[in-house]
């Protein structure tokens, strides 16, 4: 089945990694890049995205669409990357994003088939 | 409701749920969809609770089942040939490997569930209770019951559930979901009142599936606990209630109505669980209710002995309800101002449950000062929606 990781930055998790030095970054960023390469084999893509003050949200309920700047929700958990994944069932993503070394939480969304 | 009508009530009870997740296993099996078998299950037992009072329980109830469900898995199939085909192999008897029911099991209580829906997916797997018996055992609306389960399956689908066993790795948390799930059973069933008798007694089926699964588990220490734990409530069921359907509090019980040989066998099994020195939370909590058990009179509880497993249990998991019950022995072990120093610090967390103003009011009594005990008890009566519970608050308003 296919997946898609949602992975989703806390205010706090960006505080640490502001706060952190340059070597303890690049370590944490060591420790995300392993984990993307132990499991290579069920990845299919994905990327990071950029931060969401660069975000516009367009709204197309009313006649007129409505754009405005910032992310579709305001709040202390922003989406800040996705990977789409292929494994056999949901306890196999699981097992996967028990080990996630980045953020602080990863929604997992099956994609329809 | 007579008495005769009672045991056959309880009698189709137990032989639909000794017969309910052997058939959703083979099902299982041969149409790899939970949903379907699910629902064919749930099919058969509803035309087994319309046609067995009436004509009988058949010699073979398990092949009655799987009569049903085949004949209503065809029909409703008919226009999906992948199906179809699958079902037609299907023949009786089946030789259902045990460990399928496990499969059931641990798939219902999978953590992606919302808790309400894992139990209400075990009570229908695995048990055999049909969605109205569950709706009026929760005292909660039929079409709520069927809309947790119609949206459960379609996770399990939609999401990819697995229908397995957890890898040993994740042996351990997946357990304890199952366990949280069958100690929830045993609490609803454990806390309803006397006058709703004539639903469907849910301590029972938590003891039943417990001792499933301890059979089917058997070296896993706290799933011999939990079973343990539900045996020694059950033993002393006789006592909590009088002739008048009101609750009678432990230290007011007549012992003699407890089922001495039931509380020795299930303190034995707790022995036995205990010699794995793997201890955990329902483990301790079993052996805080033999403490309890095991004492002729209220006065010869060991008081001490309970507060030092209250204590290893808090260690294993902390929790502000469990040092409200600490409290409790701590006022028999060392004094109720002890237990009210303790009490304070629970202030915040424990505001808005019912027990912990109810211990307040009795240690303020003990302390000297009904007036404020009253208040305290008027908060609990306000915060418990239990029957029984707010007949024995009223009465302590009214008297003492």
């Amino acid at each position: 089945m296919k997946y898609v990781l949602l992975f989703v930055d806390t205010e706090q998790f960006a505080n640490d990694l502001q706060a952190m030095g340059p070597a303890e970054r690049e370590r944490a960023y060591d420790r995300v890049h392993e984990w993307y390469a132990d499991h290579a084999g069920k990845i299919r893509g994905g990327r990071k995205l950029r931060s969401p003050e660069t975000a516009t949200t367009v709204r197309l309920e009313g006649g007129e669409p409505v754009i405005t700047d910032g992310p579709f929700v305001e709040g202390k958990e922003v989406v800040s990357g996705y990977a789409e994944i292929e494994v056999a069932d949901l306890d196999e993503a699981l097992r996967m994003v028990r080990t996630w070394p980045g953020c602080p939480v990863v929604e997992i969304r099956p994609l329809e088939s | 409701m007579s008495p005769g009508a009672d045991a056959s009530h309880a009698q189709l009870a137990r032989v639909v749920r000794q017969h309910a997740g052997q058939l959703a296993a083979s099902l299982m099996r041969v149409t790899g969809d939970f949903a379907t078998a699910e629902d064919l299950v749930q099919d058969a037992v509803l035309a087994a609770l319309q046609h067995w009072p009436v004509d009988g329980i058949p010699q073979r109830p398990d092949a009655w089942l799987f009569a049903v469900a085949r004949r209503r898995g065809l029909d409703r199939l008919r226009r999906e040939g992948n199906y179809r085909a699958k079902l037609a192999q299907l023949q009786w008897p089946v030789q259902p490997d045990p460990d399928e029911r496990l499969r059931l099991i641990f798939t219902c209580c999978h953590p992606a569930l919302p808790r309400q829906a894992q139990i209400a997916l075990t009570l229908r797997v695995v048990c055999g209770l049909t969605t109205a018996q569950i709706a009026r055992a929760f005292l909660v609306h039929e079409a709520t019951v069927a809309q947790r389960i119609t949206r459960a399956k379609r996770k399990i689908t939609d999401a990819g559930i697995p229908y397995r066993i957890p890898a040993d790795d994740e042996l351990g948390a997946r357990l304890t979901e199952v366990l949280a799930v069958i100690y929830l059973l045993c609490n609803e069933g454990y806390l309803s009142t006397a006058e709703q008798a004539q639903s469907r007694d849910l301590v029972d089926d938590a003891e039943w599936l417990a001792s499933l699964l301890h059979q089917l588990m058997p070296t896993e220490p706290e799933v011999a606990g939990l079973l343990a734990l539900i045996r020694l409530h059950r033993a002393r069921a006789a006592a909590r209630f009088d002739r008048d359907g009101r609750l009678v509090l432990l230290q007011h019980q007549d012992r003699s109505l407890w089922d001495r040989e039931a509380i020795a066998e299930a303190t034995r099994l707790l022995a036995r669980a205990a010699r794995q020195r793997r201890p955990g939370p329902y483990q301790l909590q079993a052996a805080i209710v033999a403490c309890h058990a095991e004492a002729e009179r209220f006065e010869d509880t060991d008081w001490e002995q309970i507060v030092l497993l209250y204590d290893m249990l808090l260690h294993l998991a902390p929790s502000p309800v469990t040092r409200l019950h600490r409290a409790v022995a701590l006022r028999y072990a060392s004094g109720p101002r002890a237990a009210m120093t303790e009490l304070d610090t629970l202030a915040g967390a424990l505001d808005r449950y019912h027990l912990y103003h109810a211990t307040r009011a009795e240690l303020l009594r003990e302390l000297g000062d009904p007036d404020r005990a009253r208040a305290a008890d008027r908060l609990a009566l306000e915060l418990t929606a239990n029957p029984a519970e707010q007949a024995v608050l009223q009465q302590r308003i009214t008297w003492t």
